[in-house]
């Protein structure tokens, strides 16, 4: 009973929250109830005993992430009266295709395919049960490389995001194809006639 | 006693929620990064569901993955988005019509 | 005995990339002595094996020394074959070869190509050693091939002069049609009998001859013949058979020493070689071997008169080769495989001398090849004279000199053989000995005797060749006379050539022909009675008469009977057909096949085609791509709503 009393609590912050996230003026106000979004399913994550990736959840999102979104938010100069344009017009567009696919998606994965006489609910862990000993067992052992190409896919990230945003105008000697693709064959190729032989 | 349904339901709304936020704010990039962030968040409850339902820690090792990836995502989304507003001035989408031959 | 003939083998190859890669730094002179020296050491090496296997008891030798690929259960190997059929070749090969090799360095002594020309035709020697001494069926094309390719050098050695690099590419074409046949005619043989080996094919040949095939359905046809004749196919390309013969007369474009090796003693003869290689197969088809009667025949004759129309010194000789290949595979139809050998091994010793004569007439003449612009030469160059009057007898087989005992043979086989067509071709070939007599001394007036011709300017100059142009000469003399009495008893009636050709009882006609022989002088004065000597004779008296005594008739005759003499110096029309028919028809389709097929077909419809309607198509889809990111993500969700719908419905699992 005490599940379910959580268990709603969060899923109805998680809903309002994301709500708001679609539908407020402000782009600081969506972070910052996305950052509410981030919580409430941390919440759940926790009644689901994924105590680590709700744990992951908050610190990462919550306070890198989100810091990020709202840092970038800041930084930059917009205008919000511009960008809420066509907001009414196309709410009801958005809402329809949202409701048809909430009704098809709902019938795949309501209470008739996934209710408890379907799937019966695991019986709780005895309170060692280490949810982070798990998890790391698995991610050292079985799934060591994909968790190395992860620590790749991060380091090209943080790359990628100094290289793109890196302000320099330097003189590079690389190619450019847009000239390439202009070049005529009259420009790199010049026929000439040899005689086959020299004349003796 | 909660059943695997209540999650998946609550993913699927979190989803839906997301696409029509899609729909709806066409014009502001930052909040269709913070929607694919969204959607993002559904399909890991998805798999932490499941993974708790079937007690099978794989699913978490997958939502592990998945927050790697979308870190890197909304990093590098970022930084484009930056040097995008460098070079227009603007994050307006209409102005965004490079993606055409 | 493998190591001797990896030597004999091996010996003109490194002469031949010794001269050919490093002509620079050895010289001419290091050139002519490399080479020369390696087919001198091969020839006397030859001549070793040959005693020991044709006069000695040796065993015949048949090993394998390299295999060489294996695939699919089949060996290639390259190996070597020694009996007295391949001794035989190989001393006639290497040592008219050598004589060539000398001949060479006084006759290209002023040509900037020198060391290449020896390398080429040491080359040769290597190619058709490789040929003779194959055993199995591959390497004989691997050597097939390679004299071809050597011949298509030397014909165009002079590669500047349009009409040589015309002629090469003639030959090589011909040829090709010709080794296409025997190409599958090996395929045909490894396909059947699994083997390439000769020995193992041999054995297995009874046991196929009532084999049939059936390439076109309905039409069933003897293994054997079909292998036989396509083997024939390619004997007709090499060795110059109507109607390939049309390469052999313009090979004459290349230097003179070429056409003495070449075409006149050595390769031409390779498939003379190889159909009597060949006998255990040929003798199980007597459809086979009338066709190579009939087509011998043919050539024999019909070659032969042209020789008479022509005035090239050269072209005359070239005609004359063509005939007496015809003789040699006449020969091989009767089932007279020793006569045919015989022949050849005679035939390459004056025919070599007469061409080596020509060249030595040619340099004397200042590369003037035109006997009508010659004459009375026999003052100037008696040792020319005397050896190519040698030579010509023994071409019209005077009754002593070698050819001789050769062409009489092969004339009274054909009378005795049974097979279709064999009547037939006794006509040509005793017509054939008139037409030989009247052009070989028609050759000899002009050029030796009568009146000088020749402008002043050349007269002035004229003199005997120099040493190492006459001692060829008169060392091809000597064999030319006597090489027929020496070996006519044990090569034609004894059992000189043991199991190395086999001929079936029915048609064993030179065994019948035995009967008769009563040793050498025998023969000989048993041939002053027969019809042969008489025609020979009369054919000399005829050229003496219209060329000696009247002048003047061979222009009349050749008025009034101008539609014949158009034919003959037409060439019976065969190169104009060829280059009509073949070469335009060729052309032809080539072009229908360019602009119809490669312009209009692949350009225009496949290549452009294709393009232009992705580009149409692309026009019409562009708009659904507008750049805009919404768009796409719509489509997406379109996509996954469907996708969806789909999968709820259970359309899609």
């Amino acid at each position: 009973m005490f599940e379910q009393i959580v268990f709603y609590c969060f899923a109805g912050m998680l809903i309002f929250a994301g709500s708001m996230v679609i539908t407020v003026r402000n782009p600081v106000h969506a972070a910052l109830f996305l950052v509410l979004a981030f919580f409430s399913s941390a919440g759940l994550w926790l009644l689901l005993e994924a105590e680590f990736l709700a744990i992951a959840l908050v610190l990462v999102y919550v306070g890198a992430v989100m810091v990020l979104f709202l840092f970038v938010v800041m930084m930059l100069d917009i205008n919000l009266a511009a960008l809420r344009e066509g907001f009414a017009r196309y709410f009801p567009v958005a809402a329809l295709v949202a409701i048809v696919m909430m009704v098809a998606v709902g019938t795949v994965v309501g209470r008739a395919n996934f209710g408890l006489d379907k799937v019966a609910a695991p019986t709780p862990r005895p309170s060692d049960y280490g949810n982070t000993t798990e998890l790391g067992r698995a991610l050292y052992g079985e799934y060591i490389w994909p968790f190395e190409i992860a620590a790749v896919v991060l380091l090209v990230a943080i790359i990628a995001a100094i290289a793109l945003t890196l302000r320099t105008t330097r003189q590079t000697k690389a190619p450019k194809p847009e000239r390439q693709v202009l070049v005529r064959r009259e420009d790199r190729v010049r026929l000439v006639k040899v005689d086959a032989e020299r004349q003796s | 006693m909660l059943a695997l349904a209540d999650f998946l339901i609550i993913g699927a709304i979190l989803f839906c929620l997301s696409v029509a936020g899609i729909f709806i704010n066409r014009k502001n990039v930052i909040v269709l990064l913070m929607c694919i962030e969204l959607m993002l968040l559904s399909v890991n409850m998805n798999f932490i569901a499941f993974s708790h339902f079937n007690g099978d820690v794989a699913g978490q090792v997958f939502v592990f993955f998945i927050l790697t990836v979308a870190a890197a995502e909304a990093a590098i989304g970022l930084a484009i988005l930056v040097v995008l507003f460098r070079n227009r001035n603007s994050i307006n989408v209409e102005d965004l019509d490079l993606m055409k031959g | 005995m493998g190591t001797l003939c990896l030597i004999i083998v091996l010996a003109p190859l490194v002469g031949a990339l010794l001269a050919g890669l490093f002509g620079r730094q050895i010289g001419r002179a290091g050139a002519h002595w490399v080479t020369s020296g390696a087919v001198g050491l091969s020839f006397l090496l030859s001549a070793l094996v040959f005693w020991r296997i044709v006069v000695g008891d040796a065993p015949t030798y048949n090993e394998n020394l390299y295999t060489w690929l294996s695939t699919g259960g089949i060996d290639f190997h390259v190996g070597f074959l020694v009996d007295e059929l391949s001794a035989t070749m190989m001393v006639v090969v290497t040592f008219v070869s050598w004589m060539v090799h000398i001949y060479t360095i006084g006759y290209m002594h002023e040509d900037p190509g020198y060391q290449r020309f020896f390398s080429y035709i040491s080359l040769f020697t290597f190619s058709m050693l490789m040929l003779v001494m194959s055993n199995n069926f591959l390497q004989l094309f691997f050597g097939w091939e390679a004299v071809g390719l050597v011949s298509y050098l030397l014909i165009g050695f002079w590669f500047t002069r349009d009409t040589a690099i015309y002629a090469n590419l003639k030959a090589f074409l011909v040829n090709r049609v010709g080794d296409f046949g025997f190409l599958l005619g090996i395929a045909c043989v490894l396909m059947y009998f699994g083997s390439l080996d000769y020995q193992s094919v041999f054995a297995a040949a009874p046991a196929h001859a009532d084999t049939t095939i059936s390439i076109i359905d309905g039409h069933e046809w003897s293994l054997l013949t079909v292998i036989c004749l396509l083997l024939f196919v390619g004997a007709m390309g090499k060795s110059a058979q109507w109607p390939l013969h049309v390469w052999l007369p313009d090979s004459m474009e290349g230097p003179t020493p070429i056409s003495a090796l070449i075409h006149a003693a050595t390769m031409v003869t390779a498939g003379i070689f190889m159909v009597a290689r060949m006998s255990p197969l040929f003798e199980m088809s007597t459809t086979a071997l009338s066709v190579v009667l009939i087509i011998g025949a043919i050539t024999a004759f019909f070659m032969g008169l042209l020789g008479l129309v022509q005035n090239d010194i050269k072209r005359v000789v070239a005609y004359s080769t063509l005939s007496q290949l015809g003789y040699m595979t006449v020969a091989l139809g009767a089932s007279a495989y020793a006569a045919a050998i015989f022949h050849l091994f005679t035939h390459a010793f004056f025919k070599a001398l007469l061409f080596l004569a020509a060249g030595s007439v040619i340099i004397g003449m200042h590369h003037e090849q035109d006997m009508r612009k010659m004459g009375g030469l026999k003052r100037y160059m008696p040792v020319t004279y005397w050896t190519s009057l040698i030579g010509s007898l023994a071409l019209i087989g005077f009754p002593g000199f070698a050819g001789f005992f050769s062409k009489d043979a092969i004339i009274e086989a054909v009378h005795l053989s049974h097979i279709p067509g064999s009547g037939i071709a006794y006509a040509a070939v005793l017509s054939g000995v008139f037409v030989t007599a009247l052009y070989s001394f028609r050759l000899v007036f002009l050029v030796f005797h009568g009146e000088e011709r020749m402008d002043h300017h050349t007269k002035e100059h004229l003199h005997e060749s120099p040493k190492v142009v006459t001692v060829p000469l008169i060392a091809l003399a000597v064999p030319s006379v006597l090489a027929g009495a020496l070996f006519v008893g044990a090569m034609l009636f004894g059992d000189y050539f043991g199991g190395s050709i086999v001929v079936s009882a029915e048609h064993d006609v030179l065994g019948e022909l035995g009967h008769h022989y009563h040793g050498v002088f025998g023969m000989i004065t048993h041939g002053l009675l027969q019809p042969p000597f008489w025609l020979a004779m009369g054919g000399v008296f005829a050229a003496w008469y219209c060329y000696m005594k009247r002048p003047d008739i061979p222009r009349r005759a050749a008025e009034s009977m101008s539609l014949v003499y158009r034919i003959l110096l037409d060439k019976y029309g065969f190169d104009r057909f060829n280059d009509w028919f073949f070469a335009g028809g060729a052309r032809s389709a080539g072009r229908a096949l360019w602009r119809g097929g490669d312009v209009a077909l692949i350009d225009g419809l496949i290549v452009n085609g294709s393009a232009r309607a992705i580009g149409w198509w692309a026009g019409i889809i562009r708009h659904v791509q507008s750049g805009y990111l919404y768009h796409y993500a719509f489509a997406m969700i379109l996509g996954l709503l469907l996708l969806l719908g789909l999968f709820v419905h259970g359309v899609i699992a």
